[in-house]
């Protein structure tokens, strides 16, 4: 198949960037999106020109690398990664516009790589158990119904990507958070530091500049790990509850 | 050069206790004094960093991805063995220690498979305090399975993502200690030279892969945890970053590469569907355990496979062995896979591809029953493929997935240079010639957690505080060699593209030092990489600077790295005249086509030097089974 | 800044502002839906001026007023802060927009609808509270009638008159009403589930009945409205 691409091209994040169209042709149906890219960016650079940046990595779908907007929904028309999105899920002369990530905390590096650090230090601000190497007692001590173990697990799910934050309107990084806060709340191993780590997490989120929660559901929508919106519910409910009890005045 | 393995004297089991006893410490308050470089932050690197950090070294993390959070060890699907005997089945970590080097072909050392085995169990209580969320029994206790044919349910697991939930959990280890400032954490930095002063590793040169600025930092140890070097054949399980650079680095400083001819290949893949393929995708292997094998029993039968009758069908792994069956180990599993389909009969649009057909269990178990078991699966190459396997037979290939050799290290995880460590896959030390299933996980947080945090204190506490300056002549030196490289690399201005050498190189390796090896093949391999090599060098085509981010630059200096790596693989392969494990040399099998070991005089590690050119030397490191008597392993 | 201005600027914090305010208003909307159901009682606007009495004098009403006014204050207030907040939040948007499957227009479109409703708000504050105080219409001349308090009678602004006059002689001001009782109703549609799972009260056995009297609310509290206008509209026809 032949396809019409509008791709977002920006040299760095100091510069201004477009839309481009580039056409790419024979394009097989069995081809990942990104070996589509891959098909382009060899053309380009038999031409001489800059090929396209993007971001991927292990394409299999759970490193999280990968972050494309495709024809306005992140990671395309199906709840999964950029990388797991075929080819045969688009027609013949289709029109594809490829955008990145957009949120102010999620700054470009150039075309359609951004950085996503502000993830990172989201974590770092509370997103763990304090719990040193070697001082850990029998794992079997500590019995964790299956129900909540199965519940941590679907938040513990959670790639990292930010098609969440590329999906809402505000730019909320909220479902991502509180996937992290909620899996560890749950947890007995994580209660001890629960207040600290939802009022912490929460103010660096805010720090960072994503927007707020208006629960419309589009980060849980195009979640390819189906991260639930009762997260949010949940770290909302810890939040609440921390700054009413905690200590921190 | 003499390599000292460093393995202490005693009994097997208490190797390890007595050596913690014997290795020198560092005082608490000195700890602090001293800087430890870690590059790589998967499951080796991360759990080392933070493990480090905790106990007050200064340690500096480096990452050639946006994230820590990225590294491969996330796509590890299957689980994590311990020796725990949770389920009272007769598990022991005597057990475990002597499944795995068996599992291993009797190519690695006992004392590090013992140790492994022994600090298994503390691994999974580790992560489990640290909130990893291991699949549990309705009582509230861990649940355990039964993986890669072991005859003990010793497996954790989080569903079919247990290396992201404890890459997930070193990763938080690690946020913890760069939130406190004991981790210095730099993302988006390649190493690309290790930089040595006075004999002893002291220091890296990286690039920023954001400006391209390139930058040197000192220490007083480096640990390397950059994971293994699948990527050589191009198409591989592994991620696409993958490399062997920093590796590869070290080794040309003088570091000695260990046993590289030692590839796993994993014979449950989805095949290649076309030259455009980038990258492999691992189907569990649990699906052995319901799916039958076969190809059709004519050389050239193009029927679909719902066409083609029983009596025309050729289960070949059943009828080759049939006391294991389908479930037979992955090199022979794999290897046979390759002989149906060099006959003629593999399938698919390329031939390269054999049925795995589940009709017989679901209409044994039901729909329901197998749906259960292996939905999310089955949904998975639904996506990839387009084919319903409820409906139609899976096609699966072997592919690339885990590579047994690295750096040469010590029982103390330091290679042949003073003050470098590598640990995990990155190291050649703990599966010999093969890999058991579930026993990466186990490897790479094993160094991690606690095995590098008490023997990295008996190096340190010889060293002096003193740091070295970044401005010595030694880092600039490597800067100014790294800088000329990239220099030359963008000056060519060739035809062929980086992708286009990749694949070739991939191609070569697949078709002459993969699954199946002779010398002749190697040889003939050999004078093509080095071809390969000089083609590199005159006709690459990288665009644009080096002062950008610039992705094809990146690739350009690790496909280097894989070629030469490459010519060492092959002469690897052939200086080992045997099969054993991942390594089959057609030469060397029984009359019934199994692979025929060589305890007499291959029972070595050979660690090569880097020589100019790659006329690299062999040193050899002779294995000693004092506990263990090598066995032939047999699954007729 | 204390522990409490500061939970309450937070992301989180300004949402519960938002749902604590909003629940309150909603609250407001019922008493003055069924406060105004004096209008359809066929006694010439003797009890909605009677019920106009009680609201403009009692004591307690006044003092409810002034929350009323708090809650509507910091309702908008909040709503502009967040909205320009979410907006810095992606200074460079899509050049291609598609909503992801299963998010409604109201929810993505709160801004819109309440910008709708204040606009509504003020119109509504003009037709009536400025009129009852000042008469505009009327050139200052306010309708009076007398109503009978039991024992006596007493001569008061005739608010019936006012209502029914707005909306007879204006037409178009009753079109306005109904249109902005529908965009009322998506507000409310979503509000009222969103502000239950901004408290954290989500669970997979009441957040159904809660979505469905959500939405309930949000199809009775408008029709009641709306209801009002047409009501005028027609008869007066």
């Amino acid at each position: 198949m032949n396809l019409n691409l509008h791709i977002w091209r920006q040299p760095n994040g100091q510069s201004a960037g477009r839309m481009v169209e580039y056409n790419v042709k024979d394009i097989s149906e069995e081809m990942s999106f990104l070996e589509m890219l891959d098909v382009l960016n060899e053309d380009l650079l038999r031409k001489g020109e800059d090929p396209v940046a993007f971001d991927h990595d292990c394409r299999e779908g759970i490193c999280g690398t990968c972050s494309l907007v495709i024809n306005g929904r992140p990671h395309g028309p199906y709840t999964t990664t950029t990388c797991q999105l075929h080819m045969r899920s688009f027609k013949d002369g289709e029109t594809v516009y490829i955008e990145p990530w957009r949120a102010k905390a999620f700054p470009l590096v150039k075309d359609l790589v951004v950085n996503r650090s502000a993830f990172d230090r989201i974590i770092q601000s509370g997103g763990y158990v304090s719990v040193n190497t070697g001082s850990a007692r029998d794992a079997n001590e500590t019995p964790i119904g299956k129900e909540i173990a199965d519940e941590a697990m679907n938040s513990a799910t959670c790639i990292g990507c930010g098609a969440c934050v590329a999906a809402c309107k505000n730019a909320s990084a909220m479902l991502f958070v509180s996937a992290k806060i909620s899996q560890l709340a749950m947890l007995p191993q994580g209660k001890p530091e629960r207040k600290r780590r939802a009022e912490a997490m929460v103010a660096q989120m805010d720090a960072e500049g994503f927007g707020a929660c208006t629960n419309t559901g589009a980060c849980a929508a195009e979640c390819p790990k189906s991260i639930s919106m009762s997260n949010i519910a949940m770290m909302n409910r810890e939040y609440t509850s921390a700054k009413l009890t905690s200590d921190a005045v | 050069m003499v390599l000292e393995s460093k393995i202490p004297e005693g009994p097997l089991a208490e190797k390890w206790s007595k050596h913690k006893f014997s290795l020198k410490l560092v005082n608490p308050a000195n700890k602090r004094k001293y800087d430890i470089i870690v590059v790589g932050t998967g499951l080796a690197g991360a759990s080392a960093a933070a493990s480090l950090a905790e106990l007050g070294y200064n340690v500096k993390a480096f990452t050639f991805h946006d994230s820590p959070r990225r590294a491969h060890s996330i796509a590890a699907q299957g689980g994590i063995n311990a020796a725990k005997n949770y389920q009272n089945d007769g598990d022991s970590v005597y057990r475990l220690f002597y499944d795995t080097i068996k599992g291993g072909d009797y190519r690695a050392r006992e004392a590090n498979v013992h140790r492994l085995a022994e600090v298994s169990v503390n691994i999974i209580d580790q992560c489990v305090a640290q909130g990893v969320p291991f699949a549990r029994e309705y009582g509230g206790l861990l649940a355990n399975r039964s993986f890669g044919g072991a005859q003990v349910s010793r497996t954790f697991y989080a569903r079919g993502q247990t290396g992201q939930q404890l890459l997930l959990g070193a990763y938080s280890a690690l946020s913890r200690q760069v939130a406190t400032g004991k981790v210095k954490m730099y993302t988006r930095s390649e190493m690309l030279d290790l930089v040595m002063v006075d004999g002893k590793a002291r220091g890296i040169v990286t690039r920023n892969l954001v400006t391209g600025q390139i930058e040197s930092h000192s220490a007083h140890a480096v640990l390397l945890c950059t994971g293994g070097y699948g990527n050589v054949f191009y198409l591989s399980t592994n991620a696409m970053y993958c490399n062997v650079t920093a590796a590869w680095r070290a080794h040309k400083k003088g570091a000695l590469f260990a046993n590289p001819c030692f590839t796993q290949i994993h014979p449950t893949c989805i095949p290649v569907s076309g030259d455009y393929q980038s990258k492999l995708t691992l189907m569990s292997e649990s699906l052995r355990n319901d799916g039958r094998v076969w190809v059709p029993l004519k050389v050239g039968d193009k029927r679909k496979p719902e066409d083609i009758p029983e009596a025309e069908r050729d289960y070949f792994l059943e009828r080759k062995y049939p006391a294991f069956g389908n479930l037979v180990p992955r090199d022979v599993a794999s290897r046979n896979a390759k002989y149906v389909c060099d006959e003629g009969r593999g399938v698919g649009s390329t031939g390269l591809a054999v049925y795995m057909d589940f009709a017989d269990a679901i209409k044994r178990d039901s729909l329901k029953v197998i749906e259960a078991r292996y939905g999310n699966l089955f949904e998975m190459y639904e996506k990839i493929t387009g084919e319903n396997p409820y409906n139609t037979p899976m096609k699966i290939y072997p592919a690339v997935h885990y590579t047994m050799g690295g750096l040469w290290v010590d029982y103390n995880l330091m290679t042949t240079i003073p003050g470098l460590y590598a640990l995990g896959e990155a190291n050649f030390s703990d599966h010999g010639a093969n890999r058991l299933g579930a026993s990466a996980l186990m490897q790479g947080l094993a160094d991690g957690y606690f095995v590098i945090p008490y023997t990295i204190g008996d190096y340190l506490a010889q060293m002096p505080y003193e740091k070295v300056s970044n401005d010595r002549a030694e880092f600039k030196d490597a800067e100014a060699k790294v800088k000329e490289t990239i220099n030359k690399i963008l000056s060519i201005k060739g035809t062929r593209t980086v992708d286009e050498l990749h694949r070739e190189l991939g191609l070569l390796i697949w078709d002459y030092c993969g699954m199946s090896r002779t010398k002749e093949g190697l040889t003939s391999a050999r004078e093509k990489v080095r071809a390969l090599r000089n083609e590199f060098w005159t006709n690459v085509k990288v665009v644009g600077t080096n002062e950008e981010f610039n992705q094809t630059l990146e690739k350009a200096l690790r496909l280097i790295d894989f070629i030469e790596l490459g010519e060492l693989m092959i002469l690897d392969a052939l200086d080992r005249n045997e099969s054993c494990g991942g390594h089959f040399r057609e030469e060397f099998q029984t009359p019934d086509g199994e692979a025929l070991r060589n305890d007499q005089e291959y029972a070595y590690v050979a660690a090569w030097e880097y020589e100019q050119n790659m006329h690299a030397v062999l040193h050899k490191e002779q294995l000693k089974f004092e506990n263990v008597t090598p066995s032939t392993r047999s699954y007729k | 800044m204390s522990w409490l201005s500061t939970t309450l600027t937070s992301s989180i914090g300004r949402k519960l502002v938002m749902g604590l305010t909003g629940l309150f208003l909603v609250s407001f909307l019922f008493v003055h839906g069924i406060g105004n159901l004096a209008l359809f009682k066929n006694d010439g606007g003797m009890a909605f001026n009677a019920y106009t009495v009680f609201m403009t004098t009692s004591p307690i009403i006044r003092v409810m007023e002034i929350f009323l006014v708090a809650g509507f204050g910091f309702h908008i207030y909040t709503a502009l802060t967040l909205t320009n907040q979410n907006k810095a939040a992606r200074p460079q948007g899509y050049a291609y927009k598609k909503s992801s499957p299963g998010v409604t227009w109201f929810s993505q479109n709160m801004g819109t609808s309440g910008m709708v409703i204040l606009v509504f708000l003020i119109l509504h504050l003009i037709n009536f509270y400025a009129e009852y105080h000042y008469g505009i219409m009327y050139d200052g001349k306010i309708p009076m009638v007398d109503i009978n308090m039991g024992d006596h009678t007493v001569n008061v602004r005739n608010m019936y008159e006012i209502v029914k006059t707005v909306f007879q002689q204006q037409w178009w001001v009753s079109v306005l009403y109904v249109g902005s009782m529908v965009l009322l109703g998506m507000h409310l549609a979503h509000g009222f589930q969103s502000a239950f799972k901004t408290f954290g009260l989500e669970h997979k056995k009441y957040t159904p009945a809660i979505i469905s009297i959500g939405n309930v609310i949000a199809v009775l509290l408008p029709a009641l409205f709306a209801s009002m206008p047409l009501y005028f509209l027609l008869t007066g026809l």
